[in-house]
């Protein structure tokens, strides 16, 4: 075979294939190098030294993440002369790090202390030198200075180029832009990507135990439809693995007096978002037309681009939608006074906690949402409750919003929305039902996925995309042809809610898949697939949404263009996460 | 034709690497593509090391016809001469008259040190944060902006122009600073030792002594029993009075020049410069600790900036500070 070449590693002979790099090769042989500033997303920045190997003729050590084998190569993974200089780099980086480990992103899954304890790293050997450091907050993100190991792969994750490399030298410090032009869009990508947890959502840790806290209240819970896939991974189960049951007694043992599913919520988004779709394309107006459930997405239109903010559809989220109807319909319902109700949404992203607070979403005067806990907050939760999460029975969510179609969950797969909008607008647009509900030329996690769907005798040209780099390449190509595509669904993260900013750390192109798929069983496995065909959603219509107002008011919104937000500079990230 | 020459004459880089200068232009003049770069490197920017001011100021017509006989020997080119922001302004106006019409451009270096470093160039002339890059690839494989590209040093195509033009004589420019009486730049041949330079150019020091080499900052120490050696890399020459030479004072300046270089890119060079300065202003300095930190920084730096901090440190304690 031409494209394979001999090398030997650790003194064993193999045949490998040719362009890998030592780190990948040495992967595949299950030889386990350290890494910390490698991520399998990201461009290879070779920064942190530690994945050093020495390779026969060559003088120096050779960072393993860098070096692409040539046949002949001699390599070795691990030797007195590696193992101290990754001891040395180890203590040279806790030096920069603060350590706060009960209130990390990365927990017990932290690799830096993975790595001190196999090199008998002193992680005390140098002083803490960025202890003065400032801490700072935007939005729902905040940005430890004190724990940052400036390996710069926010800066590289962040779509928007908002965090910025200041200075040099040991004075080298990531901050966030004080340019105006530029905000962040709060997709908390930089979160998933800090090797460090540097990086955190606000509330990750001091605000997680305040929606239970509140008294004499009715505090339900509501989960979107990514959480069941990815939870698991907090409690050491596979990835992708499903645990809806297990999910909803955690919420239930913690204490919520009810527990809905914000898929419910997505299947009435996909019923008005259906709706808009299939309006503006037989009047042919305002098109392409946008999704408008990512936040990060919408954020990113409403500061950079508000000439497109028209092409936004104007339905509301589903967790938005979902918590509307729990203080409006549910209330009335049960008879319990709205005032009296919290709803707190489990999301797969830190955007989500800047959604809620939209002042323009308030239904008489009341958020549909009061608090977000991301994925990981609510494993930590459920932690300190010490819930027994892998072990517990399954429970099922409460009437009315337990229910939903298989369309409404895979709502957190990039080209989800839209093919669960397909799945309802198709009858509209066609006059007739549609042949088969799945659409798999959408799915995936190509970051740009343009395909010419046949609704009826129409062809549609459908872009879904996740990552906003990706949507920015798309707004850019539409500049030049406007009529280049009719629709577009934007997800923020890669792979849509599944990579989202407040999932379960790690997280690369595999993980998210295996996420992804998942949810796809679930829908394929369920009787009722599409949104317009769920009864619960049909008996709302039927009895509460029954008049403009009222739909307009809990399932549209507007959009308009934003002002860069504040940055907020913290005292001290321990007296703040005390 | 004049690369032919090149490795007939083995000539060797005069920037400081000493690598074969035929080899780089082999492999950009083989490369194929729309367009190619040739970089004329005048950043000069390590201490006691000056000679390429003085090519410039003497030779300027060599380093021009140096370039541009690079220019018709690699097809699809242009050129830039990337200047320390004091010769720009010095040689500014003889450059471009010698330059005329060929495609010679003259740009201003944007920081200190590291921008001599040769992808640290690239970066800088590409208007980014200027960092060295991973190599491979090579600047000759992918250069500035992604095409081939040749970098050599001022005195590199000094030497071009002469052998073009068979007045080579094996001679290279000794920059000689220090505790001498007569400092300067000398152009003498290049297989003399240390010990006869001294002599003739009238700068053996009547005392005990030690010497610098290619550099004042991450230059060998080599004492007055090793004077026999040749000197290579960037040609520099500086001698220290052995009995006014403050050992400890002299790693503090080191280590302050390559504090303030460094980019801060990777962690050995970023946090270990700190801490041997933190370490070596303590009463009793931890030994095993610099030890470690020196092994880091010349095992695992991401660039010949890192790599070479302890050079000066080891051999001066090796030779002239034993402790």
């Amino acid at each position: 075979m031409d494209n394979l070449i001999n090398i030997k590693i650790n003194g064993r002979e193999v045949k490998v294939k040719k362009d890998r790099t030592v780190l990948e090769i040495a992967n595949e042989a299950g030889i386990d190098i350290p890494i910390l500033c490698f991520h399998p997303d990201l461009s290879v920045k070779s920064n942190c030294r530690l994945c050093v190997v020495e390779i026969k003729g060559i003088n120096g050590l050779q960072t393993a993440c860098s070096t692409v084998v040539r046949n002949g190569m001699d390599i070795t993974t691990e030797s007195l002369n590696i193992n101290k200089t990754r001891k040395t780099n180890l203590e040279f980086i806790f030096s920069q790090h603060l350590e706060e480990c009960p209130d990390c992103v990365w927990m017990s899954n932290c690799q830096l202390l993975k790595l001190a304890k196999r090199y008998s790293a002193n992680i005390t050997r140098f002083k803490d030198r960025k202890s003065k450091r400032p801490v700072f907050q935007f939005g729902p993100i905040v940005f430890d200075e004190t724990k940052c190991m400036d390996c710069r792969n926010c800066v590289e994750v962040c779509p928007v180029n908002f965090l910025e490399i200041k200075n040099r030298g040991a004075d080298i410090e990531i901050t966030p832009s004080r340019n105006r032009q530029k905000d962040c869009i709060y997709c908390g990508q930089c979160i998933t990507h800090c090797p460090v947890g540097a990086i955190e959502s606000t509330g990750e840790f001091e605000g997680i135990e305040k929606p239970l806290k509140k008294e004499n209240k009715y505090i339900v819970a509501q989960f979107a439809p990514s959480i069941r896939t990815t939870i698991g991974e907090e409690f050491g189960l596979p990835y992708g693995e499903v645990v809806t049951g297990k999910l909803v007694a955690g919420l239930k043992k913690l204490g919520f007096y009810r527990v809905f599913d914000t898929s419910v919520g997505a299947d009435f988004t996909t019923i008005e978002e259906a709706h808009e779709l299939a309006e503006r394309i037989l009047k042919q107006r305002n098109l392409p037309a946008f999704s408008s459930c990512c936040p990060s997405w919408v954020k990113f239109l409403e500061f950079y681009h508000p000439e497109f903010i028209k092409n936004l559809c104007t339905t509301r989220s589903p967790q938005i939608i979902l918590g509307g109807l729990i203080k409006t319909y549910w209330a009335e319902k049960e008879k319990i006074n709205p005032k009296n109700i919290i709803v707190v949404s489990i999301m797969p992203c830190v955007s989500k906690k800047f959604e809620m607070n939209r002042p323009e979403l308030a239904i008489n005067g009341l958020k549909p949402v009061d608090f977000v806990l991301t994925t990981r907050e609510l494993a930590r939760l459920l932690m300190k409750n010490k819930i027994d999460f892998k072990n517990l029975p399954s429970e099922s969510a409460d009437a009315p919003f337990d229910s939903p179609s298989g369309a409404g969950i895979i709502y957190g797969a990039s080209g989800g929305v839209f093919e669960s909008a397909i799945r309802t607008a198709y009858k509209k647009i066609a006059g007739k039902d549609m042949p088969d509900f799945s659409v798999k030329e959408i799915r995936g996690q190509e970051g740009i996925k343009i395909r010419e769907l046949k609704i009826g005798n129409r062809t549609i040209k459908t872009a879904v995309v996740n990552g906003i780099k990706n949507a920015e390449q798309m707004l850019n190509e539409l500049k030049n042809k406007p009529k280049a595509f009719d629709v577009m669904e934007v997800m923020a993260c890669p792979g849509g809610c599944i990579g989202g900013g407040g999932q379960p750390l790690p997280v690369s192109a595999e993980i998210r898949k295996s996420r992804a798929e998942s949810l796809y069983k679930i829908d394929e496995e369920k009787p009722l697939r599409s949104a317009h065909e769920n009864p619960i959603i049909q008996q709302i219509y039927k009895n509460y949404l029954t008049n403009r107002k009222n739909i307009h008011s809990i399932c549209h919104t507007k959009f308009s263009p934003k002002k860069k937000g504040q940055i907020n500079k913290l005292k001290n990230s321990l007296k703040t996460h005390a | 034709m004049i690369i032919k020459n090149l490795e007939k004459y083995n000539l060797k880089g005069r920037g400081g690497a000493s690598f074969p200068v035929w080899l780089k232009w082999n492999e950009v003049q083989g490369s194929k593509s729309e367009k190619k770069y040739i970089i004329c490197n005048a950043s000069e920017g390590e201490p006691a090391v000056f000679k390429d001011g003085y090519i410039l100021e003497n030779y300027p017509d060599e380093v021009i016809n140096g370039i541009k006989i690079a220019l018709t020997t690699i097809n699809n080119s242009s050129a830039i001469i990337y200047l320390r922001k004091d010769y720009y302004k010095k040689f500014k106006i003889k450059l471009k008259k010698l330059i005329g019409k060929s495609p010679i451009e003259l740009r201003k270096k944007t920081c200190g040190y590291l921008c001599g470093e040769e992808t640290t160039i690239l970066e800088s002339l590409e208007g980014k944060r200027e960092e060295p890059r991973n190599k491979p690839p090579y600047p000759s494989e992918s250069g500035l902006f992604g095409y081939p590209t040749l970098i050599n040093n001022v005195e590199t195509f000094f030497c071009v122009s002469k052998i073009a033009k068979g007045d080579y004589k094996n001679t290279r420019f000794y920059s000689i600073s220090g505790d001498i009486k007569n400092p300067g730049v000398y152009e003498l041949p290049e297989n003399w030792s240390i010990k006869k330079i001294l002599n003739k150019t009238d700068n053996f020091p009547a005392f005990n002594f030690f010497v610098q080499i290619n550099g004042g900052a991450g230059g060998e120490i080599f004492n007055n029993e090793e004077l026999s050696i040749t000197v290579s890399g960037s040609g520099a020459i500086l001698v220290y009075n052995f009995e006014k030479a403050k050992p400890l004072s002299l790693i503090n300046q080191w280590l302050n020049f390559f504090y303030n270089e460094n980019c801060g890119k990777c962690v050995p060079c970023r946090e270990g410069i700190l801490r041997l300065k933190e370490i070596l202003a303590e009463k009793k300095p931890n030994l095993d600790t610099i030890k470690d930190i020196l092994f880091a920084l010349k095992e695992t730096s991401y660039c010949a900036l890192g790599k070479s901090v302890p050079i000066p440190i080891e051999s001066l304690i090796k030779k002239i500070w034993i402790i």
